[in-house]
């Protein structure tokens, strides 16, 4: 079986079957990235671009040692924004990668739909490594492979998002990969950043965050950042923390066995206590290393489509 | 030079006539009747076809001087011909801004030697669009301009479009207010709602209308002093002007064929061509705009024709130009819309695309009499067609509604007794 599309634009338009698919592969993915011999040749031959339009390290490392890892030549273009207005267009960009030989384009934009529109103009498979608020598809995917493994599959789940729901792409990846998997997503956070209309994408929203993580199988954090203050969002960080933040009496609530993650980087004592974040139950770091391994596997699907 | 419409069905805002011949004599319409006989230079067999006024945009962009690459005066009026206009009015965010006298002329000397319709020039509102100091309306109206306005670019301060309603009001032109708060826009690109957080784009509330539209009508009020909403597109907006006609305000309303035919939805995958200021709203909104045209409470019917190049559309959504030709496919969207489903007649949209907006600009069009000037528009009423943007005169081809099917094709437009587009 193979991926119907070219690029991995959103999990908004990919099947449960593909779904399933690619967390299988990363299974197997996943032994090479805890192996000593961090070195196949699957992808030999190939060529990688990383073109990020915002800052990134994460993300960026995880992709170029999932392909480096299969033996791609893996290449990173760092664009800072403000090129984007008086430089080079993005489609431009893309067709000059293009007859460069590259296979696969990974991108991170600011604008939404900029994975899209290149995706529409070259021939090299395009990955959407975060486009604005839109979607985070390998993020999603990642989680859902540490949901899996921790839960050994994803109906019924009732999993837990709280904090700034609307400009979160991770939480509107998941809010469509997850509910394709039968898990029940389950949102909470200020008023002011909850979309409208955000339940017609297939979740719930709570009214409180006790509401939404009680009973919960996965309590997932978002990230808060200090710019919302200036756009008269949330009143202070500090506020946040008392109201919105998740801490371990939020837990108890939680089934027992419940997981905790965030698809970081964390601020500690805001959206989550470091009680949280390093409780045996926390999954955060266990995210990165199987964000490799999802790479790996997405690269390698994509790479393998002719 | 004599013209003579044979067998023609004359729609006017106030009758319906049919097998009507027009004979039309040194560009002014000198009879109408049935069986007119005797020798024209010119004779056009209007069986089968509707014969109504010329239309009247009240609402366009011309993009002359300065973005000749997306329209000028010249494409720009053949644009228009073919879509059945002969007077257009066309807004002053070029470049120079038309805020004086000589842009004003620039345009009129332009038009009188390349346009095939006739072209109004609106005069801005404030010097450069800046919405600070008043620009010389006095000498503008002198020089030909037909109204004010700052399209694109709301006049903020509200102390200002009072001051401006009131001195234009003096000089009787009317004052077009683009309404949108920018504050609560916040940069926004598309409405706020549910499509909005799905694309993850930022949104502008329909309250930024709403808020706009509300002080326009305060205003309106308390100066009793006329202002035209321009493209209205929202529940509220038409609801409030709907309460402001009944006190007897001196308000009129246009709305734009995108706003009572699509919705946000169109933006659906980052479609740029869907992307236009004020943002194509939620079906409710749609409903309640085809209501307020029913109902009277939106006057007219304008393109808000705004031609961009490729480029500018195939680009990032946030980054795109706002806007969509219109002029080609305004009166078939309309036809479709809402004539064919009941909502309007036939005479009410000849009053809504050319008598009113012809009052509203205070010039003497939207007639079919004798006496008046020879302009008019032939329609195949029957004739179902495919919107291909390659077919459009416009220099640019932006529009959500390639490949809709549409009902109604223009076959001539004659300005001042002259066949300006002849459809093959």
């Amino acid at each position: 079986m193979k991926l119907r599309s070219k690029d991995l634009l959103g999990l908004e338009h990919v099947e449960p079957d593909e779904i399933t698919l690619i967390l299988d592969l990363a299974r197997d993915m996943k032994k090479i990235v805890l192996s000593n011999m961090k070195r196949v040749n699957y992808l030999q031959g190939r060529s990688v671009v990383t073109l990020f339009y915002e800052n990134s390290t994460r993300t960026r490392v995880s992709f170029e040692f999932a392909a480096k890892y299969m033996g791609a030549h893996a290449v990173n273009v760092a664009v800072s924004t403000s090129s984007v207005a008086k430089g080079e267009s993005l489609i431009d960009t893309g067709r000059t990668l293009d007859m460069m030989g590259t296979d696969i384009v990974v991108i991170r934009h600011s604008q939404p739909g900029a994975p899209h529109l290149l995706a529409r103009n070259i021939q090299a498979s395009v990955i959407n490594a975060g486009d604005g608020m839109h979607e985070h598809p390998t993020q999603a995917l990642l989680d859902m492979f540490t949901i899996r493994e921790a839960k050994g599959g994803f109906e019924g789940l009732k999993v837990a998002i709280i904090g700034d729901i609307m400009h979160s792409r991770v939480a509107r990846s998941n809010i469509y990969g997850l509910g394709k998997m039968g898990a029940k997503v389950y949102l909470y956070g200020p008023s002011t950043l909850m979309p409208p209309g955000i339940e017609k994408m297939g979740c719930r929203v709570c009214s409180s965050i006790e509401e939404a993580v009680d009973c919960a199988d996965v309590v997932m954090g978002l990230r808060i950042q200090r710019e919302r203050l200036k756009k008269a969002l949330i009143p202070s960080t500090e506020e946040y923390s008392k109201f919105f933040g998740l801490d371990t009496n939020h837990l108890e609530l939680a089934r027992k066995d419940a997981i905790v993650m965030h698809p970081g980087p964390v601020n500690r004592g805001v959206e989550m206590t470091s009680m949280l974040i390093d409780s045996e139950q926390s999954k955060i770091t266990e995210q990165v290393r199987n964000g490799v391994a999802v790479r790996m596997a997405l690269l390698y699907l994509l790479a393998g489509r002719e | 030079m004599k013209l003579l419409i044979k067998n023609g069905t004359l729609i006017t805002r106030d009758r319906t006539e049919n097998n009507t011949d027009i004979l039309i004599e040194d560009g002014k319409i000198s009879r109408i009747g049935k069986n007119i006989s005797g020798k024209a230079d010119e004779t056009i067999n209007a069986e089968g076809l509707a014969v109504l006024p010329g239309l009247v945009d009240a609402h366009c962009h011309l993009r002359d001087p300065g973005y000749e690459y997306k329209e000028d005066i010249r494409t720009g009026s053949m644009s228009a011909a073919k879509g059945g206009f002969t007077s257009i009015a066309c807004m002053p965010n070029t470049n120079p801004v038309i805020d004086n006298e000589s842009i004003v002329r620039y345009v009129i000397d332009k038009a009188r030697r390349e346009a095939v319709v006739n072209v109004y020039p609106i005069g801005a509102i404030t010097k450069g669009l800046q919405g600070n100091e008043l620009a010389e309306m006095g000498r503008m109206k002198a020089a030909g301009i037909v109204a004010v306005s700052d399209d694109g670019r709301p006049v903020m301060q509200a102390s200002v479009m009072k001051k401006a309603i009131i001195y234009a009001g003096g000089f009787g032109l009317p004052v077009i207010s683009h309404c949108e708060d920018m504050d609560l826009a916040e940069g926004g690109s598309m409405n706020e709602g549910e499509t909005s957080t799905k694309l993850g784009l930022h949104g502008i509330p329909s309250a930024a209308e709403d808020v706009m539209v509300a002080r326009e009508i305060i205003l309106s009020e308390y100066t009793h002093m006329p202002v035209h909403i321009a493209h209205v597109s929202t529940r509220g907006a038409v609801e409030m002007i709907r309460q402001a006609k009944k006190r007897g305000v001196p308000v009129t309303a246009e709305t734009c064929p995108h706003y009572f035919t699509l919705t946000e939805n169109a933006c659906e995958g980052y479609n740029t061509n869907a992307k236009v200021n004020p943002p194509l709203r939620t079906q409710e909104d749609v409903e309640a705009v085809i209501e307020g045209l029913k109902d009277g409470t939106i006057d007219i019917i304008a393109t808000d024709h705004a031609p961009h190049h490729f480029d500018e559309k195939n680009v990032e959504f946030e980054l795109a130009a706002n806007g969509m030709v219109g002029f080609e496919t305004a009166l078939p969207l309309a036809l479709t819309y809402l004539v064919a489903p009941g909502i309007l007649t036939l005479n009410q949209l000849a009053d809504k695309m050319s008598s009113k907006p012809a009052e509203i600009l205070k010039i003497d069009k939207g007639h079919i009499r004798p006496g008046a000037d020879a302009d008019m528009v032939l329609v195949n009423l029957g004739e179902e067609y495919i919107i291909n943007p390659n077919e459009f005169l416009s220099k640019s081809k932006n529009t959500p509604f390639a490949g809709f099917k549409v009902k109604g094709r223009v076959k001539y437009t004659i300005v001042g007794g002259k066949i300006v587009y002849q459809d093959h």
